[in-house]
C-alpha cells in the first residue's frame, strides 16, 4: 500500500477499534471483511498503531459507575512549577488515580496546574484517598480542591465511560 | 449493583489491556481462564448489555489522534442544561460533565487541528454566552494500566 492509502486504512482501523471489536470468534476477520482486506492486515495495522504509542490500552473497557464506583473526583492542585513533575509522578503512581495531567494556569480565573482523577465507591472513599496522597507525596502545603462529578451529559470513546443521563440525552438531540 | 461471579470479576479486571492480536483472541482469553471461548463471548455480551462493559476496544492517548483540550465554563444552575445541550451538539465534544464547583460544566474537545479546536471553543463561548477556560494537556504523569477493581 502507498502512504496515503496506508494512512486512510489506519484511520478507518482507529475508528473501528475505538468503537470496539465485535464479540465474535474471529473479530479481526470480521473487521477485515468490513474494510475489504485480509485479517492479517488488520492485525498488523493494529500492531503498528500500538507500536506508535497511540493507545493507552486495548482490551475490556469498563464503566465505573455501573461497577459501584459512584464517586468520581477530579482533584486539582496548585503546585509550584519547580515541584510539579515530582508531584505528578508521585500522584500518578497509585492505582486508584486514573489520570494525572499538568495543564496551564489561567490567572486570575484558574490557578490549579495539576489534575488527577480518582474513582471511589463513595465520596468519603475519594476524600480518604486524597488525604492518603497528601500524606504520601508531602503535599500538606498545597492548595487543592475535589470537583466531584454530578451529571454526565455526554461521554463517548473515552477510557472511563458513564451512561449519559436519559434526560440530558433527550435535550442533546433537540439541541 | 449485583454480585459478579469470579469469572466475571476476572474478565473485568485482568483483561483491560493486552487484547491478544491473534485470529482468535477470545479463545486465547478463554485458555487463560480455563473455560470455553463461547463462555467468554457470552459473558462479555451479557456484561455489555448490562452496561458494565462499554466495549472491548482501544483507549487512545490524548493528542495522538488530532488535538484536544479540557475546557470548562461557569454557568448559573438554571442555564446548565441549556448550555450542556449547546456543547453536546458539537461532534468534537466527547465528554461533558457537571461538577461541583463554580466552574460547573467540564468538557473535552477533540478536533482535527488547533484551528478547528479554537473555532469550536469560540463558538461554544458565543452560543452559551460564558467565557471558556481552555486547559490543554502539558504533561502526562501516568501510564494507564487500567483500573484495579476491588471486589468486596
Amino acid at each position: 500500500m502507498d502512504m496515503i492509502k496506508d494512512s486512510a486504512f489506519e484511520l478507518a482501523l482507529i475508528e473501528i477499534i475505538g468503537k470496539g471489536l465485535p464479540l465474535v470468534n474471529r473479530p479481526y476477520q470480521a473487521i477485515a471483511e468490513q474494510l475489504g482486506c485480509d485479517e492479517i492486515e488488520v492485525i498488523d495495522g493494529i500492531k503498528r498503531i500500538i507500536m506508535r504509542g497511540d493507545l493507552k490500552r486495548f482490551g475490556v473497557v469498563v464503566r465505573h459507575r455501573e461497577l459501584g464506583y459512584r464517586a468520581n473526583g477530579m482533584v486539582v492542585w496548585d503546585i509550584p512549577d519547580a515541584r510539579v513533575t515530582e508531584a505528578g509522578h508521585c500522584i500518578g503512581q497509585y492505582s486508584f488515580v486514573t489520570l494525572c495531567y499538568q495543564r496551564p494556569r489561567r490567572l486570575p480565573d484558574w490557578h490549579y496546574n495539576l489534575f488527577s482523577m480518582i474513582h471511589g465507591q463513595d465520596r468519603d472513599a475519594v476524600i480518604e484517598q486524597v488525604g492518603f496522597i497528601v500524606e504520601k507525596c508531602g503535599l500538606h502545603d498545597i492548595d487543592h480542591e475535589i470537583l466531584f462529578s454530578k451529571r454526565c451529559f455526554k461521554q463517548r470513546g473515552a477510557s472511563y465511560q458513564c451512561k449519559p443521563e436519559q434526560n440530558s440525552q433527550r435535550i442533546a438531540t433537540h439541541g | 449493583m449485583r454480585q459478579f461471579s469470579k469469572l466475571e470479576q476476572r474478565l473485568l479486571n485482568e483483561f483491560q489491556q493486552g487484547m491478544p492480536l491473534t485470529p482468535n483472541p477470545y479463545a486465547d482469553i478463554a485458555k487463560q481462564l480455563g473455560i470455553y471461548e463461547t463462555t467468554v463471548l457470552e459473558t462479555l455480551r451479557r456484561l455489555q448489555t448490562e452496561g458494565v462493559v462499554s466495549r472491548v476496544g482501544a483507549v487512545f492517548r490524548p493528542n495522538r489522534i488530532g488535538v484536544s483540550t479540557l475546557a470548562a465554563i461557569s454557568v448559573p444552575q438554571s442555564k446548565l442544561e441549556e448550555s450542556a445541550a449547546i456543547i453536546n451538539a458539537f461532534d468534537e465534544v466527547n465528554h461533558n460533565y457537571e461538577r461541583e464547583h463554580q466552574y460547573n460544566l467540564w468538557f473535552v474537545v477533540v478536533a482535527a487541528d488547533e484551528d478547528r479546536l479554537q473555532e469550536v471553543l469560540s463558538e461554544i463561548e458565543a452560543s452559551c454566552g460564558y467565557a471558556v477556560l481552555d486547559l490543554p494537556l502539558l504533561n502526562e504523569f501516568f501510564i494507564d494500566l487500567g483500573f484495579d477493581l476491588k471486589w468486596t
